[in-house]
Formats: C-alpha cells, structure tokens, sequence
C-alpha cells in the first residue's frame, strides 16, 4: 500500500500541474484578452484556483512521493 | 436531564443559532442572484449581469478562507468565543447594510462596488465562523458522541438556506413579484439584523471552550497559529489531506446538491421561481434530518467511510439524477393542447426612445398533464437600420404539475442525501485532525479553500460549461454538422464528478482515522 501511495505521488503532481496549465492557459488568458465580466472570473482562476490547485496537488504529491503519508 | 447535559443543550443550541443566522445572511444573496443581478449591474445585459453576481457569489465564496486565516489565528490566541463574536457582528452588519445600497439606476456604479465590498465582508466573517463554531461544540463534546454533538452545527448550512428560502418566499407572496422584485428583496436583508441582535445576546453568555481554556491556562496555547499550522510540515500536510481528502470532494457535493440544483431547476429547466424555491425548501426540510443520521453512524463507524462513500454514490448517480429533472420538466415529453395555445403581439415604442420600436410577443401554452409554459420574447427595432440591434430578450417559464413537482422534490431529496453523508460527519472529522492549539486555524481553512473555492464556484464554472457545450452545439449546427453533445446540459456536471473523483481516491488511499489521536 505505501508502495502505491508513493507512486501516486507523481500522479498527484501531474493532476495539478495540468490544471493549473489548463485554467491559466486555456481558460484564464482568453478572458484576460476578453476583458469586461471576464475579468473576474480570469482573476479567480488565475490568482486564486490555478495557484491552489497546482501547488496544493504537487506538493501533496510530493510528499506522497516522499513517504510522509506511509503506513509506519 | 443532568445539569452537563442541559448545559450542553443549551451550548450547541446557542452555537448553531449564531451559525445558522451567519448561513441565512449569505445564501439570501445567492437566493436573490436573479433579482440582484438586475439591480447593481448594468441593465442592458442580463446574461452577464447574471454571472457578474454569480462571480460575485463566488467573489464571497473565494474570501472565506481568508477569513478563515484571519479569524483562525485570533480564535487560536484569544478564544474560540469573542472571535465568533466578532464574525457574527461583521456578518448582519454587512448583510443589513447590503439591503440598504441604492440600484444602480440611482447611484451609477458605486453601487456594484458597495455590494462587492459588503460581499467580501460576508465571506471573511462566515470564514471565521464556521471553524469557530464547530471547533468551539467540538471541544465541549464528549469524544464518543462528537460527531452527533457536531452534526447540529452541520444542519445550519442547509436550515439556513431552507430558511433563506422561506423568508425569500414569504416576502414576496406578501408583497406580490412586482413590488418584491422592485423593492421587497431589500427585507430579507433587514431582517438579518434582528436575528443577529437575538443571537448576540444568546452567545454573549456563553463561556470560552474548556479545552482551550485549560491549554491557556497550562501555557500550551500556539504563539503562532499560523506558523505552526502550515508553515509546519508535519502539521501541513495533514491540512493538504483534509482539504483533497476531504473537504475539495464533500464541498462540490454540497454546492451541487442544493445551489446548483437550484440554478439548474431554474436557468435550464425554466421552472417558475417560486415552484423552484418550493421543490428545493422541501428537498431540504426531507434531507435535513439525516446529516444527524449520518454523523450519529460516524460515531459507531467512523467518519471516513460515510464521507467517502457520499461522494462515490454523488459521482456514480449525478448523470441520471440531472437527466430525469431536465427530463421531468422538458415540454418535448408533453403532449401540448394546440386549441389552447395563445400568442399575443404587442408593438411600442422601446423605452427611453422615440423612434425605436419593442415588439413583445407573448406565447402560452398548455399541457393536458397541467403543465404550463409562458414565453415572452421582446425585440427591439431601430429606425436606423444601420445599427446593430440588441439581442432578443426571451423568458421563458415552465409551471409544472404537482405529480412532475413531487419527482423532482424526490430527486433534490437523495441529492441531499449524498450531501448529508459527505458533510455530516465531516465537522467531528476536522476537528479530530489537529490539536486543540491550532485548531481553529488548521481546520477552517481547508474546509473554506474546499467549500468556498472549490464548491463555491461551482454554480459558475458548472453554468459555463454547460452554455459552452450548448454553443458548440449551436456553432455545429449552424455550419451543417453533427451536433457534438447529446446531452448539453449535464456539462456542468463533470466538473464535481471530477473533483469529488480525486478526493475519493486519495481519502481512500491516503486517510487513516483516529478519532482520539488529537484529545
């Protein structure tokens, strides 16, 4: 089972790495471009929800990664 | 009923009193979205009038954890008691003030920026709020019935809007649409001030939490909450757990069972308002005495398994639960009696013009199961042919029959169902997470950053997807292809199937309950 949550780890970081491209990217930038009400969803998703779910996910599956969450 | 246990009584009640009235005073803002909208943004665009105050839901709603660190470090150092104290002011200060702004017609654009700033005010005092409340019941709670002591503080998020509801619908039957949709929404906002009043007076006798009072009283409180809370990786790391273990998937649930219920009944199927408001306040009432239920169980069972298996039946059956509601109310499964089908067209001259035309066209029709559709479409028609003329406005309304309204209180019912299993035991759980000396901070902000991020902007994103996949459709069928999405209006819907998806895995895999490692 740790074996498993560690290897995850890396599944983790990768979730939160392509969200975090995917919101800033995909969704966030044309708003930006579009301006008017699209400006607030683009601040949320770029200063609030891309930031929280990139870091938040890699750094858990850092430590998943790292064995913090093994079974001792 | 011993003394202890009276006095018990009386702290959880006192509690989820002040908890529930901070719950009213910011879902009567979600609840009036529509009207809202009409008031403070610039009238000229519905639609985006619509979402600007969604976003500015969800612009409350992304506050909350900052609350959460505000007042989670101040309730960490001083008390769990003054500091609710103080949320419970901000929060009926803000919502009785927001009641009071003028419209945008009176006072141009000063009045959006009003109603943001009260907003982010209600979302900073219910991000201190909450954590306060269920950390304060929690730690006078006796280990082995925590999580039924904790599960009346889980019942105000769901009372509150019931009661939103309520208030929302007594007003406007009293007043009539016209004058509620004119000036009666401001009273639900007013009467925010009573309540509050009321629930001042009730916690201003409470006492401080014996468990933090002993720890003050040993020196074992935190010098910095905060610090210590996630500047620390042994206790961060746990906070990352409760938040994409727990609370990211259970917050998706909670939104998608009531608000975006709500919406959907609403902005998709058309259903009229006030049937609306009917079918979700009973949904609630049948679905709210089960998050007692569930949390009593996670005493026996443990909390982990009930919470993780909510999101698993939310993530198997929202699909087929989202399609019978749209299906229910979908006029193409209804027989129509043509002999009854009036159209009425009426042409003026459009406001504030006098050479524009508004041609309004009103289109009703009847059912023979008694459902009734009203559509009324106005289209305005310059003298200047050159220039663009404004889009259409359409509203269409569905008033459905009682046997129709039953199903769909059904539906709403075991959507609450999923809620009540992935959100009652949760509070007990939190609170069994972290030590008593930061508490407060640890726990409040994984749950706002999962129900006010990630479940708060669920209305908006889901509503997007939705629109965008029903565009793509349009855009498809325009060029003479194949239309993409059978199913436009479940869109949505991937995004709390996908969220509550990650959070069951890694609850599953990488949560270890022990309810007594924190007392």
């Amino acid at each position: 089972m740790n074996a498993i949550k560690r290897i995850l780890g890396i599944v983790w970081i990768g979730i939160g790495l392509y969200a975090g491209y995917y919101l800033f990217i995909n969704q966030a930038l044309p708003m930006w471009g579009k301006g008017g009400t699209d400006l607030v969803p683009a601040i949320i998703y770029t200063f609030i929800l891309a930031p929280i779910i990139a870091g938040g996910m890699s750094i858990l599956g850092y430590y998943a990664l790292s064995g913090e969450y093994d079974e001792k | 009923m011993s003394e202890k246990k009276q006095s018990l009584a009386y702290i959880i009640g006192a509690s989820s009193v002040g908890t529930l009235i901070e719950w009213y005073d910011f879902y009567i803002f979600g609840s009036l979205a529509t009207v809202i909208a009409t008031k403070f943004f610039p009238p000229d665009n519905p639609t985006a009038a619509f979402l600007s105050t969604l976003a500015t839901f969800a612009a409350g709603f992304v506050v909350r954890p900052f609350g959460a660190l505000f007042f989670g470090r101040l309730g960490d150092l001083i008390g769990r008691k003054y500091t609710f104290m103080v949320t419970l002011i901000l929060m009926g200060g803000a919502t009785f003030l927001i009641g009071c702004i003028p419209s945008y017609e009176t006072i141009g654009f000063m009045a959006p920026i009003l109603v943001l700033l009260l907003r982010f005010l209600q979302g900073l005092a219910l991000g201190g709020e909450y954590g306060g409340a269920a950390t304060y019941v929690a730690e006078h709670s006796p280990a082995e019935k925590r999580g039924f002591w904790t599960s009346w503080i889980q019942t105000t998020a769901t009372i509150g809007l019931f009661v939103s509801l309520l208030v929302i619908m007594v007003t406007r039957n009293t007043l009539g649409t016209e004058a509620f949709n004119d000036w009666g929404w401001r009273v639900p906002f007013w009467v925010s001030l009573v309540m509050v009043g009321v629930s001042f007076i009730i916690r201003r006798n409470m006492h401080e939490s014996p468990l933090f009072a002993k720890a003050k009283a040993e020196g074992k409180t935190s010098a910095n909450p905060l610090k210590e809370s996630f500047g620390n990786k042994y206790n961060f790391k746990f906070v990352l757990l409760a938040l994409f273990g727990a609370t990211m998937g259970q917050g998706v649930v909670w939104y998608t069972g009531q608000f975006y219920a709500l919406s959907f009944l609403q902005k998709i199927c058309n259903v009229e308002d006030n049937q609306v408001n009917v079918i979700i306040a009973l949904g609630l009432l049948l679905g709210t005495p089960f998050f007692v239920i569930f949390a009593s169980l996670s005493d026996k069972i443990g909390r982990k398994g009930i919470m993780l298996a909510g999101m698993l039946l939310a993530i198997i059956c929202y699909r087929p639960i989202f399609e019978k509601i749209y299906q229910t109310t979908n006029l193409k499964n209804k027989q129509e009696i043509v002999a009854n089908t009036k159209v009425d067209v009426k042409r003026e001259l459009a406001p504030k013009s006098e050479v524009d035309s508004l041609i309004t066209t009103t289109t009703t029709k009847e059912y023979t199961d008694g459902t009734k559709y009203k559509e009324v479409k106005k289209v305005t028609i310059l003298a200047d042919a050159s220039k663009e003329a404004p889009k259409p406005d359409v509203k269409k309304v569905v008033t459905i029959n009682n046997s129709d309204r039953n199903t769909l209180v059904l539906m709403v019912f075991v959507l609450l169902l999923f809620v009540t299993m992935a959100y009652g035991p949760i509070a007990a759980f939190l609170v069994e997470m972290f030590p008593t000396r930061i508490r407060y901070s640890s726990m409040s902000l994984p749950y706002h950053i999962g129900n006010g991020v990630f479940g708060g902007l669920m209305p908006a994103i889901a509503t997007y997807l939705a629109t965008r996949a029903k565009d793509m459709n349009d855009a498809a069928e325009k060029a003479g292809e194949a239309i993409v999405n059978t199913q436009p209006y479940l869109e949505g819907l991937w995004y709390p199937i996908i969220l509550a998806g990650v959070s069951f895995v890694i609850g599953l895999l990488y949560i270890k309950e022990d309810k007594n490692a924190n007392d």
